[in-house]
């Protein structure tokens, strides 16, 4: 007895047994092929360390400055001509204040969440450098960049100099004081470098600084498009081969080359990693609630001829500063020229070399080590003292340069003179460095000497008698204590809520004991 | 149609590994999940409040502070339930994954360099000339696309560097244009000129800036052939740090010391400005002064050199100030 009209019940059953869903992937596979590959995906496996999700906060931090910033360009104006400012800020109605300025200062005061986003957006270029140091010193730490990985370092690597780029030229644009200072001294960076500096900053800011006005513009479409757009690019490069390569893993029950273990993209990875989305975010937007930065409403707009005390660039170019403050004053002039060493050393050459070790790091320990392997597994950073030491011999000495840069600061805080403030920090950039390494590489000797170190200890209770004899007991294991870890298994297809529903068959499962996803490649 | 039902769909048709509430992978909140739920559902509807909250406080134009407390507190709760939803009540690892050897055989590797070698031996290695003549082209084109992308940005820096508005004969202004007499300031009284009609511009101010310092007459130190340079105590040097071109705005009177803030270059005042501490390499330049008949301020001459920082082309004799 055909009947027309289906019901609810035969609707369902024509769309197969997986509903809507299944009818999407028939679809889509029909026609791209998507079902074997997106199976994959689904079981691709993160490891649950919690020092991977170091990268995830650079990444998420940089999906937070694209949303604030598409927010900011819609009212920013990236120009240096001079009006009279007639806002809403009191103070400085009727000051001479550039365009770029006086938008600046317009989304912080008249553009509705306008300082709320542009706070945001400045704290989330700090994070987004911060958290790819953080995440590149891991990676170097664990050994992650060996072989096959060397492409993705040079790639962070790169990503991490045009972040500080793009960071410089951001807090650039709003053309206050500060700022209008830094770029200042950025143009006469670039005008130390012999032979074609002067042509560079007067190509660059149409003619001599501060030029014909053309260096915000030029700044603006930088930082908006070009930088963005290659940083977009060399990430999704960076994630492509993550997801090629897949993850490297520390050592550890059933940890091996050949595998990786962890949770599954969906659905554990997938909630974990969009809800750590949302936190980054929220706590960035905390911080633009409850933590004031770079308040340019006080700094006026930039004028050549005036200047602020104590003050600092943004954190991550503070090693430069440092390096500039402290370097003597070596300039050579003879034959006719001038190349100013007291700018050329430390901020074009001395980055160029830092930058340049980190580039062939990898390249030099294969060389050093004769090691041509691939490697999978993670080291522990102590059963490689002598690139741990290297590696905390460098942080040392970018962050006394990154102190240095408060010379004036700390002598003023301290109550000594500036002079015994310069002469240490350029006692302590050669000093530093070195006692860190070495303490570095005895710490890590030291530390592969003692057995069971770093796992927790348990706690012994020591009894006394009423004759005054002592007897230790163990004491009870803390929550955690004693918990043996797993031996990895395929990812299952299904969670039996109700596990005395045994639909499946248990021949299945042991029939295909890695699921169907080892068939697919 | 009607053999609908013996085609019932079941859920067995691919292999399925399948975990049971059992299973070690699922952690204790996971097994009994009734107050870890309510605790994230909790937290989701405090979250839902302060992102709707939001939205009230953007309509209403409250603080931004109020805006960013509730998008923050929202986002981060927000992110927080689920995050925990994920990590106490879905299955967590270990689980495994097998890699996949990425290199291909050797076969496939000899094929892919043979096919490169062996084409390119035919095709290009016996056409030497084609070869060499694209390459030049393509070399050449490298060049020349460099032009448009740097020579049309900017003009050439020809002399610019070296000059500027400063010339024999100019009034020393300050900001709004007020010419120095004798009695502007008191000495160790400071204040920052211009040549006349460059105050207020962006060029006189980056680049003609000058600080005009009164000292005490007796206490200069004048180096030969700038005995004139400074009357009635006025001396006048170039604002520009030789380090890096910061203003040099910070005056020690007690020391009688310029102190550039950016990084601390000082220039002693009394003795040509020449730089007593920090990273500068140069005194800064002393603009020779002289009172002309109405007793104003004036310049004898232009700078006897580059202003600023130095670059690859600055040399140490004196370049036309015009």
């Amino acid at each position: 007895m055909s009947t027309t009209l289906p019901t609810a019940k035969t609707k369902r059953q024509a769309l197969g047994p997986y509903g809507r869903v299944g009818k999407v992937v028939d679809e889509l596979d029909d026609r791209l092929g998507v079902a074997k590959g997106g199976r994959v995906f689904l079981d691709k496996i993160f490891p649950d360390h919690w020092s991977f999700m170091l990268g995830e906060i650079a990444l998420y931090s940089f999906v937070v400055l694209m949303a604030t910033g598409v927010f900011l360009a819609l009212y920013f104006v990236p120009s240096t001509s001079q009006v009279i400012y007639h806002g809403t800020y009191a103070p400085l109605r009727g000051q001479r204040v550039s365009e770029a300025y006086e938008s600046t200062v317009n989304i912080s005061f008249a553009v509705r969440g306008g300082l709320l986003i542009r706070q945001m957006h400045h704290w989330a270029a700090d994070i987004f450098v911060g958290s790819i140091v953080v995440h590149m010193a891991r990676i170097f730490f664990t050994g992650a960049f060996r072989k096959p990985r060397e492409l993705n370092w040079t790639i962070g690597t790169l990503m991490l100099i045009l972040a500080i780029l793009e960071g410089f030229i951001g807090y650039s644009l709003p053309d206050d004081l500060i700022s209008g200072t830094g770029l200042r001294i950025g143009y006469s960076i670039v005008e130390s470098i012999p032979f074609v500096g002067s042509y560079l900053g007067t190509f660059l800011w149409g003619g001599q600084f501060p030029g014909n006005g053309s260096i915000e513009p030029r700044f603006f479409i930088i930082h908006v498009l070009i930088i963005p757009l290659v940083i977009t690019g060399l990430l999704g490069a960076h994630l492509g081969l993550l997801v090629r390569q897949k993850h490297t893993q520390f050592k550890g029950e059933g940890r091996t080359e050949t595998n990786v273990v962890g949770s599954p993209m969906f659905p554990t990875f997938m909630a974990k990693t969009t809800g750590f989305l949302f936190m980054v975010a929220g706590a960035t937007a905390l911080l633009g609630a409850f933590a004031q930065i770079n308040p340019i409403w006080q700094f006026g707009s930039y004028d050549p001829s005036k200047i602020s005390y104590a003050v600092q660039p943004d954190w991550y170019m503070g090693w430069l500063d440092g390096a500039l403050r402290i370097m003597p004053s070596w300039e050579f002039a003879g034959w006719g020229h001038t190349i100013p060493l007291e700018v050329l050393l430390p901020a074009v050459i001395f980055p160029g070399l830092i930058f340049n070790i980190a580039f062939l790091w990898p390249a030099i320990e294969r060389r050093w080590t004769g090691d041509n392997e691939l490697h999978n597994l993670l080291d522990r950073p102590r059963d490689r003292p002598k690139r741990t030491a290297a590696g905390a011999a460098m942080l040392g000495l970018l962050f006394t340069l990154f102190a240095a840069s408060s010379t004036d600061v700390l002598a003023n805080y301290f109550h000594v003179s500036l002079n015994f403030v310069l002469w240490a920090f350029r006692v302590l950039t050669v000093a530093v460095p070195i006692v860190v390494g070495f303490v570095t590489y005895g710490i890590c000797r030291e530390m592969q000497g003692v057995h069971g170190i770093g796992k927790r200890k348990r706690a012994v209770i020591v009894h006394r008698s009423a004759l005054g004899a002592y007897s230790t007991v163990t004491a009870d294991p803390r929550p955690g204590d004693g918990h043996e870890e797993l031996d990895p298994e395929p990812v299952p297809v299904r969670i039996d809520v109700a596990p005395l529903t045994a639909a499946v068959p248990g021949a299945d499962h042991e029939s295909s004991p890695t699921g169907s996803r080892q068939v697919t490649r | 149609m009607s053999d609908e039902h013996e085609h019932e769909p079941t859920r067995t048709k691919v292999p399925m590994p399948v975990a049971t509430l059992s299973d070690e992978h699922l952690g204790d909140a996971a097994r009994h999940p009734s107050r870890v739920e309510a605790l994230i559902a909790l937290i989701l509807v405090v979250a839902i409040v302060f992102t709707a909250g939001f939205g009230v406080a953007f309509t209403q134009n409250w603080n931004p502070w109020i805006l960013g407390g509730t998008l923050g507190a929202g986002m981060f709760l927000l992110g927080f339930g689920l995050t925990a939803w994920g990590k106490y009540l879905m299955p967590q690892g270990p689980f495994v994954e097998e890699r996949h050897v990425l290199a291909s055989s050797p076969e496939e590797r000899s094929a892919m360099s043979a096919a490169l070698v062996e084409r390119s031996a035919v095709v290009v290695k016996r056409r030497k000339l084609l070869g060499g003549l694209f390459a030049i082209g393509a070399g050449i084109f490298g060049i020349v696309a460099m032009f448009p992308l740097l020579r049309s940005l900017g003009p050439l820096p020809g002399t610019s560097l070296d000059r500027s508005n400063w010339r024999k004969g100019s009034l020393l202004v300050d900001s709004n244009g007020r010419a120095v007499e004798k009695g502007t300031l008191v000495v160790g009284g400071i204040m920052t000129v211009y040549p006349n009609k460059w105050e207020y511009t962006t060029y006189g101010e980056a680049v003609d800036q000058t600080v005009l310092i009164r000292v005490q007459d007796t206490d200069l130190v004048t180096a030969p052939g700038r005995e004139t340079w400074a009357p009635a105590g006025y001396v006048a040097y170039s604002k520009l740090c030789t380090h890096l071109g910061c203003p040099v705005g910070l005056y020690e009177q007690q020391l009688e010391l310029l102190v550039c803030p950016c990084h601390q270059s000082m220039f002693n005042v009394r003795n040509g400005a020449v730089p007593q501490f920090g990273p500068a390499p140069r005194p800064l330049p002393q603009l020779p002064l002289y009172f002309d008949a109405q007793g104003q301020l004036r310049a004898q001459d232009a700078y006897d050199q580059a202003l600023g920082p130095g670059f690859y082309e600055r040399t140490t004799t004196k370049v036309d100030g015009t």
